[in-house]
């Protein structure tokens, strides 16, 4: 069992949390997910490592509450315990020799696109940290990123933060402005990702993406998590989940991950309603 | 007197029309009259040419004389001897090609159902929790087993007897491996699984589960935490998919992926959250054990139709005879000398025909096996909009990747001493799937078995 150490809602959908977890923490990096369940009828579900302490043997994670299982784990408050917690798993980022980078997160994605700022600005690399958001209400980690980040912009959908547009746009400007960048990694929603890799890509920046497809064990085992890249079959668990950007079958990546969304929309309706109380606090 | 009929005394089996509804155990077992009915069949050969075959070498005739006797725990206690999973290897051991190959009753008609009396020793003393194991004196030796599948839980379980202090590292949240995320309740039910798991943990062996070797610890942690010697029974990784057109369509798993759905995590039961969609017409593209389970599988979800695509013929087969006698009786359609050219999708991107193209046998290739070639313009399509691929595994890179000392061949498989079963570094022991690919859990449970003996030797000499 993993106790939850602390739990903070960074706003009213996303949950932070730090859990005690001494074997998924002592090799953890930046890129790593865990895969958890909370409780024996509980479906295993991968969540990227936002940050980690080998020290205290503890892994952070933030997650949006999308579905059932999100929506239980936001239930559990601090000195509860999740059932199973495993990590870490996949491959580290590779974020050696980069001198400029561009790191832009999406929504909850901030949430892990934000270590990497962090990891990247700490060798000393010229980073401009682009978060995007629906609106300014969901903004969130605000302080951490522009603390860890050469220039921070934050965009909204709707511009209620007095910045209207998407995140590429305002990669866009940066690049034409003259900003030279050798690196853009960009994590969160598919559409984005697939939108800013088709922006570098028409200016030849190497791009790097996370993959968060629908996984089970996590090590490689079952092939639930294969994506596309370069036309050929890849484990995001064991392959990625990082990949080229230029490379990666979004379109492909977006049908798979909606596999069960019926029944997961299903599963989500049936849990709010027998909630309904718990879940409106 | 010995029993002289022909044919094996036949075991009780839930109808096909009943058990393809539900995922209760097929092969209900011998009651006590039809075990030593059974037993008598035996000659209590002196050359033991069965117990030869046998990759753990169960003193076969020896357990068979007390079933004779009516000494049942006797019995147990023998089968126990050399097989510390014998619940389970009376139910999934390929017996035809193992102990019942060599027995001298099959020359004139069938030969003893060895499997189904070792079912019954085991099944009688876990019912009548004859409590055989003493807990050895500890020896103050530590042994880190790393996969909790049947090689490993085998080498736990003999180092255990042995003294040592055995700590098992299990990736998924629950011991067991194939036998609990790959076989069906149905053929394998999970109770015995967890059973023989408790029986490790009254003889001391510790099991940690959620944690990877090779990720969350690395060997020379294990090392510097004060383990003599390890042992990685990792099992066979990566799904082989067919590199086909339609592979990443809604609704095509591997097999791996749709066992682990159900079986591990219990799709098909309600309360549980692990979706899978409702299977219509599926097909299952392999030959084997796992494409047998896969098929019953999806029957006992309510499929329409199932059937089993495999490029050669029933002869050429892998899997048990009985499985795909079982999977014929419940209704499950072979489509044999059939091999898949695409998978067809519709707009959704889900997945809803298979086209197959006709093969016939040539050559025999390096496996022995007639080689299958395509009859050309033999093109045919079927409905299907559940496509499960059991065509095998790759190796697993996570622990070689993390863990660049340890050797492998060119298929990525784990080199070891075949005598020993070390691998190229010194202590480390290797067996089961991880080092032959994908085969049996008998081979490798006779695999963990070995291994245990050259660490035990390894040890007292250290």
């Amino acid at each position: 069992m993993y106790k939850i150490l602390t739990k903070t809602y960074l706003n009213s959908s996303t949950v932070e949390m730090v859990v005690n977890a001494p074997y998924a923490a002592k090799h953890a990096q930046p890129g790593q997910f865990v895969v958890l369940r909370v409780d024996e009828y509980g479906e295993r579900i991968p969540l990227t490592i936002a940050d980690y302490s080998a020290k205290s043997g503890t892994i952070t994670i933030i997650f949006q509450i999308v579905g059932k299982t999100t929506a239980q784990l936001a239930l559990l408050n601090q000195g509860d315990e999740i059932l199973d917690f495993a990590g870490p798993l996949g491959a580290a980022s590779e974020l050696c020799g980069f001198k400029n980078a561009a790191v832009i997160g999406g929504g909850a994605g901030c949430a892990i696109a934000y270590p990497q700022a962090k990891a990247l600005f700490k060798m000393g690399a010229d980073v401009d940290m682009i978060a995007g958001f629906r609106t300014s209400d969901l903004i969130i980690l605000e302080d951490k990123m522009r603390a860890n980040s050469t220039n921070l912009t934050v965009m909204t959908d709707d511009g209620s933060n007095g910045n209207k547009g998407f995140v590429t746009a305002a990669l866009e400007q940066s690049i034409n402005s003259g900003k030279q960048y050798d690196v853009v990694i960009a994590i969160g929603p598919l559409p984005m990702m697939k939108a800013v890799a088709q922006l570098t890509k028409t200016y030849g920046i190497k791009t790097i993406v996370s993959m968060n497809p629908l996984m089970i064990d996590g090590t490689g085992m079952c092939g639930c998590c294969r994506v596309l890249v370069d036309g050929k079959m890849k484990f995001a668990c064991v392959d990625g989940p990082d990949f080229d950007g230029h490379l990666v079958d979004f379109d492909d990546a977006m049908k798979r991950l909606a596999s069960f969304k019926a029944l997961e929309a299903d599963a989500y309706e049936s849990f709010k309603k027998t909630h309904e109380c718990n879940l409106l606090k | 007197m010995a029993n002289m009929q022909a044919l094996k005394t036949k075991m009780p089996e839930q109808l096909p029309n009943i058990r393809r509804e539900n995922f209760t155990e097929v092969a209900l077992g011998y009651s006590a009259e039809d075990a030593v009915q059974e037993a008598n069949r035996c000659l209590g050969c002196k050359t033991r040419p069965c117990v030869a075959k046998c990759p753990v070498n169960v003193a076969i005739p020896e357990f068979i004389a007390e079933l004779k006797n009516g000494d049942f725990a006797a019995a147990a206690s023998i089968v126990k001897r050399d097989n510390s999973l014998a619940a389970v290897c009376g139910r999934v051991c390929p017996q035809e090609v193992q102990c019942e190959s060599a027995c001298v009753r099959g020359i004139k008609g069938e030969s003893v159902a060895i499997g189904r009396l070792e079912r019954f020793a085991a099944d009688f003393e876990s019912e009548a929790a004859i409590d055989n194991e003493e807990k050895p004196q500890n020896n103050g030796k530590k042994v880190a087993v790393v996969g909790g599948g049947p090689a490993g839980l085998t080498c736990a379980g003999e180092l255990a007897k042995k003294g040592y202090s055995v700590t098992v590292f299990e990736a998924l949240h629950t011991a067991g491996g194939v036998l609990m995320y790959g076989i069906p309740e149905f053929r394998l039910p999970k109770r015995i699984v967890e059973k023989e798991i408790e029986s490790l943990k009254l003889l001391g062996v510790e099991i940690i589960t959620n944690v990877i070797v090779g990720k969350s610890l690395k060997l020379q942690d294990l090392s510097d935490d004060g383990f003599n010697a390890v042992f990685l029974g990792t099992g066979a990784g990566l799904p082989n998919f067919m590199k086909i057109l339609g592979e990443n369509l809604i609704g095509v798993y591997s097999a791996n992926e749709f066992l682990t759905r159900v079986n591990l995590l219990k799709a098909y039961s309600a309360g549980y959250d692990t979706p899978l969609t409702q299977p219509e017409n599926v097909a299952v593209i392999g030959g084997g054990n796992v494409a047998m389970d896969a098929a019953r599988c999806a029957l006992r979800l309510g499929a329409k139709t199932v059937s089993i695509i495999y490029r050669r013929g029933e002869d050429e087969m892998p899997a048990r005879n009985e499985e795909i006698h079982h999977a014929k009786e419940e209704g499950i359609e072979f489509l044999l000398l059939t091999n898949p050219v695409q998978i067809l999708g519709d707009d959704n991107s889900k997945a809803v025909e298979l086209e197959c193209v006709k093969m016939e046998l040539g050559e025999p290739d390096s496996s022995g096996r007639r080689r299958p070639v395509e009859v050309e313009g033999s093109n045919f399509k079927i409905a299907a909009d559940t496509i499960i691929m059991a065509i095998g595994n790759a190796p697993n890179p996570t622990l070689t990747s993390a863990e660049k000392e340890l050797e492998t061949n060119r298929w990525n498989c784990l080199v070891v001493d075949e005598d020993t079963l070390q691998t190229s570094i010194k202590g480390v022991y290797a067996g089961g799937d991880a080092v032959t690919g994908a085969a049996t859990v008998i081979l490798a449970m006779g695999a963990g078995k070995k291994a245990a003996a050259a660490i035990d030797d390894y040890l007292k000499n250290a």
